[in-house]
């Protein structure tokens, strides 16, 4: 299959190109950008005159509940919410039930994934059995089975001695290992930022230092075992001056944070939404603002949209009781771009922190748009404005703190491997 | 963000908290209790408000001071009152709030009385029911006790007449204290010029200061010049742990004894939401000594409740006794 994709503002942020022009595909890989290779005959052009042409999105965090979650969400509906979203490569979390700590998992869920032209799953293997923190899963086995790092997804890893040896262990072979850092102590019982809102509210709360103690610890340990660590879902000031002071130390640290972080505060929380209960919590203006100040001066690395469907029952309780976790595959692009749009980010700028800086913490060569590369594209129209409804959502998890605001710019084509997974004839 | 509790005339619909409400709102509840406190004299204490109306009173925690007041008031308005303890039945069951909620509203109930171990569980019900069912927050975890913040108000306004000139001092575990918040929520809406909250670093909710308080440590500093002195209760399971090293220490410290209460005004009241720990957060001759007026808030509890279930069902009253 050959496809042109014509006049369509091609940004591609690894490159800082941002120029209309035409993108040439056959055999499932860019073959040229802006003159055909001699004798191009397409079977498919597909007009993108007023359209934006990027690379497909690389999301760090989609949880897709499998195995064991099916009542809350399939791989099949996920995975469409993916293509629907521009994304065309993602990491899952290890913490389905069972947890991706033996390869067999693992191997079943990439042949599912893997049954058809569609997003690139790259599984997170546990790093400890059963996520108990305990023992160590066969990192090497889980490796060759597919798993690009290990972690604990938002299981607490107490026992400092474990997480040494694990970072240790992990280090010997280069694996990264992604840990979301809360200290677990600190963090127990609460489900709201300590502040205001949760006073207010009379909310047990997660006071500001369960997130700097962790990364101090972790950050300790990376200095003692020379692990490769990415920190996942950073929610704080001092968390984010913390990373930045580490990687000017020279550190091997990367983070990243979720859409729900970049966009939202403790304030959201409103008269107990529990759509606003996540790990972490929403914290406060303050932390909000730093967070952002971080994603674009390149602290944070990336942004996520920690996607977790949960069943409209399971929030339909006090907040406390509410099931952790927003939906988000489908609102990652568009709240990138409401991100730029508010703080006059360049988009190619914005665009990096969902796909080829991600793409570089995994460590694959998707998230660009170069002659050679996999043909795995998002184009969008920028303009197109939609309203977040559970009608509009084809994830199964209608839960985001995001329902009913407007969203401006909608996925109309998404290719991967040079194949149209999705094409919205209204887009 | 349009308020759960008002409808858009700014009538009350529910009660969920004092936060938010108008003051107007506030004094309208206590102006009418007064007259509902004229009722408790009659020979017949009964009037007709609540006639033919169903007040389901759904304790998902135990209670027994707050149900029974709730019922004696929904009683003396004519209502026809349901108790359900739902710990103990539908929820170890597994049915969900919700659902629980449904099937009681399926059998006409006109308003809910909840009290609920988790805080926003009022709002989750005031924004699930129907329209016609109104919805009283008897407690929510540590949020609310909106019909104990204004019977306190009650009791507060009984004895010193007046809001805008008093210094009120809470003493105790605020943190974990529905009580507490709409108490400071009632205070500052009602123009108290001075709110006060003592207590250690350990019971103290983070950045209360926002609320309009000013945070005391030292018991006797927080108590001086003060009008009225309300203490916390004190739960048995936060006395001996990482909170609070002792229930004696906690007494020498925070427990209110005839002492420490001579650096408040002379003519200052006690106030306590009940039930009281003696010996724990305030010493015996104390609660019974002159300056109590312990008794009288659970004797106003009921007013003001017969107030509030009056006013939801009918924002704009009058009396009508038998």
């Amino acid at each position: 299959m050959k496809i042109h994709i014509a006049h369509g503002r091609i940004i591609d942020p690894a490159s800082q190109r941002d120029a209309i022009g035409n993108l040439y595909i056959a055999a499932g890989k860019i073959v040229a950008l802006d003159h055909p290779p001699a004798g191009f005959a397409p079977n498919r052009v597909i007009d993108a005159r007023g359209k934006i042409v990027i690379p497909g999105l690389v999301d760090l965090a989609a949880r897709l509940r499998e195995p064991g979650y099916e009542y809350l969400a399939t791989l099949e509906s996920e995975m469409y919410a993916a293509t629907v979203g521009g994304v065309t490569t993602l990491s899952c979390p290890p913490d389905t039930d069972p947890p991706l700590d033996e390869p067999g998992l693992v191997e079943m869920l990439k042949h599912r994934a893997h049954g058809r032209e569609q997003t690139h799953v790259y599984p997170l293997g546990a790093l400890t059995e059963q996520l108990q923190g305990k023992r160590l899963t066969e990192m090497g086995e889980l490796h060759d089975a597919g798993c690009i790092a290990f972690s604990q997804a938002n299981e607490p890893l107490i026992d400092t001695q474990v997480l040494m040896r694990a970072l240790a262990y992990a280090a010997t072979f280069n694996f990264p290992v992604w840990l979301q850092p809360q200290e677990a102590h600190l963090a127990r019982g609460g489900v709201a930022h300590d502040g205001e809102v949760s006073t207010r509210l009379g909310l047990p709360s997660i006071p500001t230092c369960a997130e700097t103690l962790a990364l101090t610890t972790i950050l300790q340990l990376v200095r003692e075992t020379g692990a490769r660590v990415h920190i996942c879902r950073l929610s704080s000031a001092p968390g984010v001056a913390l990373i930045r002071a580490a990687k000017s130390e020279g550190l091997p640290i990367t983070a990243d944070i979720s859409i729900n972080h970049l966009h939202l505060s403790e304030h959201d929380i409103g008269f107990f939404n529990a759509h606003c209960r996540l790990v972490p919590p929403l914290r406060s203006l303050r932390d909000r603002d730093a967070l952002q100040q971080g994603l674009a001066d390149g602290t944070i690395d990336a942004l996520v949209s920690d996607h977790s469907p949960v069943d409209a029952d399971a929030k339909q309780l006090p907040f406390e009781a509410a099931e952790v976790g927003a939906s988000g595959l489908e609102l990652l692009l568009p709240l990138t771009l409401r991100w730029a749009h508010h703080h006059n980010i360049p988009l190619s700028r914005a665009l990096a922190r969902v796909t080829c800086d991600p793409a570089r913490i995994l460590g694959i060569s998707a998230g660009q748009i170069t002659p050679g590369a996999p043909a795995d594209l998002c184009l969008f129209d920028p303009d197109q404005e939609w309203v977040v409804t559970p009608a509009t959502l084809k994830s199964q998890g209608k839960n985001t703190p995001f329902l009913g605001h407007p969203m401006q710019g909608k996925v109309s084509h998404t290719l991967v491997d040079g194949y149209i997974i999705h094409e919205d004839a209204r887009a | 963000m349009h308020h759960p509790q008002l409808t858009p005339e700014g009538h009350l619909k529910h009660l969920l908290t004092i936060e938010g409400l108008p003051s107007h709102i506030l004094f309208q509840i206590l102006d009418h209790a007064v007259e509902f406190e004229a009722v408790a004299h009659q020979e017949i204490k009964k009037t007709h408000h609540l006639k033919g109306k169903s007040v389901f009173n759904l304790f998902f925690e135990p209670s027994t001071r707050t149900r029974t007041t709730f019922e004696i008031a929904a009683k003396r308005l004519s209502a026809d009152v349901i108790n359900l303890n739902v710990g103990a039945s539908s929820q170890s069951k597994g049915e969900t709030l919700l659902d629980t909620v449904d099937n009681l509203a399926a059998m006409q109930a006109d308003m809910f009385v909840v009290r609920h171990a988790e805080s926003g569980a009022a709002h989750l019900i005031a924004s699930h029911v129907g329209p016609d069912i109104h919805v009283i927050n008897a407690g929510d975890g540590r949020h609310a006790h909106p019909t104990q913040a204004l019977l306190d108000m009650y009791t507060i306004r009984h004895f010193k007449q007046r809001f805008e000139n008093l210094k009120v001092a809470i003493v105790g575990d605020v943190l974990h204290s529905r009580v507490a918040r709409s108490q400071i929520h009632a205070l500052t809406t009602l123009k108290v010029p001075e709110v006060r909250v003592i207590g250690p670093k350990t019971l103290m909710p983070s950045q209360v200061e926002r609320l309009g308080v000013r945070v005391y440590h030292d018991m006797i500093q927080g108590l001086k010049g003060v009008d009225v002195v309300i203490m916390l209760r004190l739960q048995n399971e936060r006395m001996n742990g990482a909170l609070l090293p002792s229930r004696d220490e906690y007494f020498k410290y925070y427990g209110l004894t005839p002492m420490k209460l001579t650096h408040a005004k002379p003519d200052a009241i006690v106030m306590h939401p009940g039930p009281m720990n003696r010996g724990v957060e305030i010493h015996s001759d104390v609660a019974d000594g002159m300056q109590s007026v312990i008794l009288k808030q659970v004797t106003f509890g009921i007013a003001v409740r017969m107030a509030v279930m009056s006013l939801l069902v009918n924002p704009n009253p009058g009396m009508r006794p038998v």
